[in-house]
């Protein structure tokens, strides 16, 4: 078995027993496996967080050409470690190779942009792009022609979890530490910066410092993971867990913690599951992971998920067409309305079907009407209250238009709720007593 | 991206001696010329503020009104000229001016509330590494009430309507208690309950001894929100007290050919304004 499947804890497809699966969620299937595990979660978290500040400084792209553009660099730390007569895959080596080709492909974005028309996705594609294939022609040029130590050299585009040693561990812990405390010293200067350059630059801040040291933590973590993660998905750590964390908080502080224990329990997670998994490469499996919170996320957060954001949308419709059913019944005085009269209030509001349909159902929820017979509804004194008051604020608001068109915001949130909040209490008995002047519509005062 | 600057060489434009700025104007702005790609957006312009007025800085969209702004807060680069407030270089003096961005410029689904951003106001009192404490929040929370949002203080900003926004950033300069502010395009985008709002805000900055240079879109309302006014079209057109400076003939020249009736409309209120002080 070469080194690269010691940190399997099977030797072929079998599936794997419970108690397998415990020890290795637990760090006792072995010192490797437990070592990979341990090494991984610690990157998970420094990418986590590092990753916050990548995403809100809009920099993803710019960070996928970074990781991509180490490649050459290790390739040509190679030919030169060949060349002073070293042992091939002198890690440090390769990895500070890694580190300089990266810097120079975030340069050559910045050379593009400043020297050409081009845009900045133009300006990123490029160097990507390049860079990347002047990686692969090296690494390729190495194997066919160079001479032994070479044969490990292309892991590094998938990555293999499986070669971290303990010497690693010690890297990967100083580098989530580095980024922890970056995250706690510097977080109000990390978010004005990604939030509004410009006025950090008032205050006086030196904006260039600021992100380079930004930048200096993505280059840590990037050429960290190269060796777990691979070349292509090491960006991956850095931006899902930002994103995934971005759905369940609205505060910047708080964003940080929850990126970082999403990487940290992608990494733990997916370095197990490829543990129990042979011949599923770590990094692959670590970022599936993360996809997978990130996928939970999207659907399931509870203000900014997709499920959470369509009931909303929902209520809201239910709502509107409940106040308009209600004021129809006001204005015609009757109790009860019969299943083809809500038909036809909902074909003349254009209601959707579903709506239709749920609406009885919504009504009878919030104690505004009760079931009538075939389908029909029959108002409760709760349910004509309330037509009495969306019919009310309605005559307000266009009376409001009316008088004060000059002064309308221009921009509101439209719904009868709202009338009494977006107008003074004296704004609203003026209205009132304008209305009773006229002896126009009767305004039922509710309050 | 920054722009790119093509420098002129600034023995070609500053031949001559550095003037002497009174050190009571918050801010001078002398032989100022700023370019973007080779075309320059502002031509020499020489200003001077008087202290303690609403200045409104007026012209035709691309007359260079919110880069004069940005170039003399050091945010845009400047191809020649000296910027001095109160007679000293911005770096010597940055406590004691405020800025207001356009609301466009920033991406206002960032994870910040309200209060957060105005604390960003106090973030150079605070000095590095410190977070904020309690007497700086208290503070930013004044500035918030003063702009009357302290209710959503904690809300997430882009639940925040446009108006509540550049509400937001009015009391993030409040809470930098500087002397001088400079805003772009306080009133854009806003309704007219807000526009009284802010306007409330800038009188009472007055009241209390502060200038505020403002750009601003809305010819009709300037005699009544501004004391006096910069015509601005790439160069100085006209600078001074409104009742002076804001006359058909100088609009004409800002506008040329593209004033409209609606400047007409202001020239009128402006007659108005005049005569009735």
């Amino acid at each position: 078995m070469g080194p690269e499947m010691s940190a399997h804890v099977l030797a072929s497809g079998d599936v794997p027993t419970l108690a397998e699966v415990l020890d290795t969620l637990l760090l006792r299937a072995g010192f490797n496996t437990g070592l990979v595990v341990v090494g991984t979660t610690l990157l998970g978290l420094a990418a986590g967080v590092v990753g916050v500040f990548v995403t809100l400084r809009k920099r993803a792209l710019v960070t996928d050409a970074l990781a991509h553009a180490t490649l050459p660099g290790i390739a040509i730390a190679f030919l030169i470690a060949g060349g002073l007569g070293l042992a091939g895959r002198t890690l440090p080596l390769l990895l500070a190779g890694a580190a300089v080709s990266a810097i120079l492909g975030v340069v050559c974005i910045g050379l593009i942009l400043r020297h050409s028309r081009l845009r900045e996705d133009a300006a990123i594609g490029i160097v990507l792009s390049v860079f990347f294939g002047a990686g692969v022609v090296a690494l390729s040029w190495i194997q066919a022609n160079a001479a032994t130590g070479s044969a490990g050299l292309a892991t590094f585009i998938y990555g293999q979890a499986a070669t971290i040693r303990p010497s690693d561990l010690v890297v990967l812990a100083g580098l989530a530490i580095v980024a922890v405390l970056a995250a706690i010293l510097f977080l109000k200067e990390f978010a004005l910066v990604c939030f509004d350059e410009s006025f950090a630059r008032v205050l006086g801040w030196r904006v260039g410092a600021i992100d380079l040291a930004m930048t200096t933590l993505v280059v840590l973590v990037v050429v960290a993971g190269l060796q777990a993660v691979g070349v292509i998905l090491v960006v991956s750590m850095l931006i899902v867990p930002a994103v995934a964390a971005r759905f369940w908080t609205d505060r910047f502080g708080t964003m940080t913690i929850v990126a970082g224990m999403v990487g940290a329990v992608s990494g733990y997670l997916g370095s197990v599951l490829s543990a129990l998994l042979p011949r599923q490469p770590a990094g692959a499996v670590i970022v599936l992971a993360a996809g997978a919170v990130l996928l939970a996320s999207l659907l399931f957060a509870p203000s900014r998920g997709v499920l959470a954001r369509a009931w909303r949308r929902l209520s809201l419709d239910l709502r509107i067409a409940g106040d308009h059913l209600l004021e129809v019944a006001h204005e015609r005085g009757v109790g009860a309305l019969p299943a083809a009269q809500i038909d036809r209030i909902a074909r003349e509001h254009a209601w959707s079907v579903r709506v239709r349909r749920m609406l009885p159902l919504s009504l009878r929820r919030r104690g505004l009407a009760e079931g009538g017979g075939g389908g029909g509804l029959s108002i409760t004194a709760a349910g004509r209250d309330r037509g009495a008051r969306v019919a009310r604020n309605h005559v307000l608001w266009a009376e409001y238009l009316v008088r004060h068109a000059d002064v309308a915001p221009n921009h509101v949130d439209w719904s009868v709720d709202q009338v009494e909040h977006v107008l003074s209490e004296e704004i609203v008995r003026e209205l009132e007593a304008a209305l009773a002047e006229r002896g126009g519509a009767p305004v039922e005062s509710t309050s | 991206m920054s722009p790119i600057l093509h420098r002129t060489p600034a023995d070609l434009v500053n031949l001559g001696e550095r003037p002497e700025h009174s050190p009571e104007s918050p801010l001078s702005v002398h032989a100022m010329t700023v370019a973007y790609h080779r075309k320059p957006v502002l031509w020499d312009v020489d200003y001077d503020a008087p202290p303690n007025r609403l200045v409104a800085i007026v012209g035709p969209n691309g007359a260079g009104k919110s880069t004069l702004i940005k170039a003399c807060l050091d945010l845009l680069p400047r191809a020649s000229g000296q910027v001095e407030f109160w007679g000293e270089a911005y770096r010597r003096v940055r406590t004691r001016v405020g800025y207001v961005p356009q609301r466009e410029s920033v991406d206002w689904d960032f994870p910040v509330s309200a209060l957060d951003v105005v604390c960003m106001g106090r973030y150079r009192r605070l000095g590095w590494c410190r977070p904020v404490t309690r007497a700086h929040r208290e503070a930013a929370l004044r500035c918030l009430g003063q702009v009357g949002l302290r209710e959503v203080a904690d809300r997430q900003i882009s639940r925040l309507s446009g108006g509540q926004q550049q509400r937001v950033f009015l009391a993030r300069a409040l809470a930098q208690e500087a002397e001088l502010y400079l805003m772009d395009e306080p009133f854009a985008g806003v309704d007219a309950a807000t526009e009284r709002a802010i306007v409330e805000v800038l009188r009472r900055m007055k009241s209390d001894g502060r200038t505020v240079i403002a750009v601003h879109h809305d010819l009709q309302t300037v005699p009544e929100y501004f004391d006096d006014v910069i015509l601005l079209n790439m160069r100085v057109v006209a600078a001074g007290p409104v009742g002076e400076v804001f006359t058909r003939e100088n609009l004409q020249k800002t506008y040329g050919g593209r004033l409209t009736p609606l400047a007409e409309a202001a020239e009128a209120v402006a007659r108005a304004a005049f005569e009735g002080r």
